[in-house]
């Protein structure tokens, strides 16, 4: 299995076959002209819908961001850098950004490390791993909504299971959803559950791509498995830990679904995408704040994508 | 990260003999063999599989008991009966044939165009020449970084404004640009021999032809990849048709899941809310079964979105 991070850029020296007749490339020839049309009618519907519904946003959004606009309304005031300045200077920011932090770092170090134990225990040289590794991986292409509507009735504080359980061991169940620390709590624990098979899926095939001869090596030089582990395996893997981090960084920051299905009002859980969800969809209308929120956002994910980039290009070996 | 340890969540095994590297020097089917053998291999894959499949098993026993069965203090696992009182509720409550109806008109449409965009992009890509083809293909490849959610707003406002609320058209239209297939499709298209293509071109064959005839034909697994991972993204999509639809006629279904909730909000709902809850999950747990490999294979390669 190949993986790539950051999909190389295409080598100058890797001709495809498409260009390797003997036509001189410079002349306008009647191939060339043709080949010419041939690409526009192929690729320019894709391409323009992209232009339009994925790069056009990115401009229109730092455009609303500086208005102080309410959706539906034809009139609108520009503010500058207003929306910002409201962002940062007012209570939203620490709170977003924290709860952004919490919900970032707690579920890519949970998915991760939980999903490199699954892998382990997948890696197992017994019958049905198969199986489970489909199991395992199920959760991730299922309905975020769907799945969280199931657990918010496992949390039901009245007649859930988590309430039952609690009860047999003489707890009362806690409002998980109105307490705005245990609603992020609940939330994370179940987009760790949704996501970690998928860092198992590919920290196994990390795994199952270590040379054996090593480990063999390693074992008759009599390193215990937790020693072949720590000093073999995991530095061995560092290049899938770096691709994990970078995905499961990029997708956290943009769950939305579960955090929608299972806290509405976003008490405790308004990460920057919700939050700026809310501020446009919700309550308030507030479109140029929304979309100042929304700048922000795509800033850090910018930066998070430079920096994968720059790091790879050094550090980073795929065969 | 050294305070790892290698062993399965379960506490019986000693961190010292992890599962997967445990010499074997007992007869294979000794005693302490097969102890070490459950404990260490099947225990912690056991443990997994029930984690994920638990919830799941809860939410199907669930959609068929009485409000009765749930609004209770002890816990009854199973049902009473098949009970299909649940979805009929859910069906009669909200239009949930409609939802469903829509949700696979959008999925099969989307997918369908989706994937026809890519492979006619990715072969343009790799095979025809063009001017700043590599910077067209870095354009497509940054797109891939772009998440949707930051382009909610722009997009409702264009599509809005072009009459695309509460119509499927405008649930499709803006997801149709495809970078992650365009992305896979390419990446597999260069690996096919030249050799193959050059003596079509000899014979004559146009690049639509050569299209059609060889490139489609030799890269069924990674166009099915493609098409599956597509039509599973779409089905389970949800903040964009949330915000494009108001009125229950265009909804697609995680949206009327959601509008569900809302009118079943009191405990005794849960049990319809299961039932609606299966409706969504369960064709895609369906097609997932059948169709793992290559939607593992799809999700795992190198991309970061859907």
């Amino acid at each position: 299995m190949t993986r790539q991070l950051a999909p190389q850029p295409p080598a100058k020296t890797n001709r495809s076959p498409g260009q390797s007749g003997k036509v001189p490339r410079r002349r306008w020839t009647a191939r060339s002209r043709r080949d010419f049309f041939v690409f526009l009618a192929m690729a320019l519907p894709n391409l323009v819908l992209i232009a339009v519904f994925t790069y056009r946003p990115l401009f229109s959004n730092v455009y609303y961001s500086t208005l102080d606009w309410t959706l539906g309304s034809p009139t609108a005031t520009v503010v500058g850098l207003g929306n910002y300045v409201t962002f940062f200077s007012s209570n939203d920011a620490p709170k977003v950004l924290g709860t952004t932090a919490v919900f970032t770092v707690v579920t890519v170090g949970g998915s991760m490390l939980l999903g490199l134990l699954v892998a382990l225990a997948l890696n197992a040289k017994v019958r049905g791993t198969t199986f489970a590794r489909s199991a395992v991986f199920a959760p991730y292409v299922l309905s975020g909504v769907g799945v969280g509507l199931v657990w918010l009735f496992i949390f039901d504080p009245g007649y859930g299971v988590l309430a039952w359980l609690l009860r047999g061991i003489g707890h009362q169940s806690p409002q998980w959803i109105n307490d705005p620390q245990l609603s992020l709590v609940m939330v994370i624990l179940v987009y760790v559950w949704k996501n970690l098979g998928y860092c198992a899926v590919v920290y196994l095939a990390g795994l199952q791509s270590l040379p054996q001869e090593v480990m063999e090596a390693a074992s008759l030089d009599g390193a215990n498995g937790f020693r072949r582990f720590t000093s073999i395996s995991l530095p061995l893997l560092s290049p899938t830990t770096f691709f994990l981090l970078i995905t499961t960084l990029l997708s956290s920051l943009q769950a939305f679904d579960l955090i929608r299905i299972m806290t509405p009002l976003g008490t405790g859980t308004s990460t920057l995408i919700y939050e700026a969800y809310l501020q446009a969809f919700g309550a308030y209308n507030r479109a140029g704040y929304s979309a100042a929120i929304s700048v922000v956002l795509f800033a850090i994910l910018l930066v998070i994508t430079v920096l994968q980039l720059r790091f790879v290009e050094r550090k980073v070996h795929y065969s | 990260m050294t305070s790892l340890s290698p062993v399965s969540p379960d506490p019986s095994t000693p961190a010292a003999t992890p599962p997967e590297s445990a010499p074997v020097r007992d007869r294979p089917l000794s005693r302490r063999n097969l102890a070490k053998t459950v404990a260490g291999g099947y225990l912690p894959l056991l443990i997994a599989t029930l984690v994920v499949f638990l919830p799941l098993l809860w939410m199907v026993l669930s959609s068929f008991k009485q409000a009765g069965e749930i609004v209770t203090t002890d816990l009854k696992i199973f049902p009473e009966s098949l009970n299909l009182e649940n979805y009929r509720t859910a069906m009669t409550t909200v239009p949930f044939g409609q939802f469903f109806l829509n949700s696979t008109i959008v999925t099969l449409a989307g997918a369908t165009i989706k994937v026809i965009l890519a492979i006619l992009t990715a072969y343009a890509l790799v095979f025809v020449r063009f001017p700043f083809r590599n910077f067209i293909f870095l354009l497509i490849l940054v797109a891939l970084m772009v998440p949707p959610q930051v382009s909610i707003l722009p997009n409702f406002i264009l599509i809005a404004g072009m009459g695309g609320k509460n119509t499927l058209w405008g649930i499709i239209l803006p997801g149709l640009g495809t970078a992650f297939g365009t992305f896979l499709l390419r990446q597999h298209f260069r690996t096919l021999p030249g050799s193959i293509l050059e003596s079509a071109e000899m014979d004559g064959a146009g690049h639509w032809r050569r299209l059609w005839q060889i490139v489609v034909p030799v890269s069924v697994p990674s166009i099915a990849t493609v098409a599956l991972v597509t039509i599973v993204t779409e089905w389970n999509d949800y903040i964009w048709p949330l915000i494009i639809t108001d009125r229950p006629e265009t909804m697609t279904l995680p949206v009327g899941l959601t509008l569900l909730q809302n009118s079943e909000s009191n405990a005794a709902g849960w049990g319809v809310l299961m039932a609606g809850a299966v409706l969504v999950i369960v064709p895609i747990l369906i097609v997932f079964a059948a169709l793992q490999r290559y939607i593992v294979a799809g999700l795992t390669q190198g991309s970061v979105t859907g």
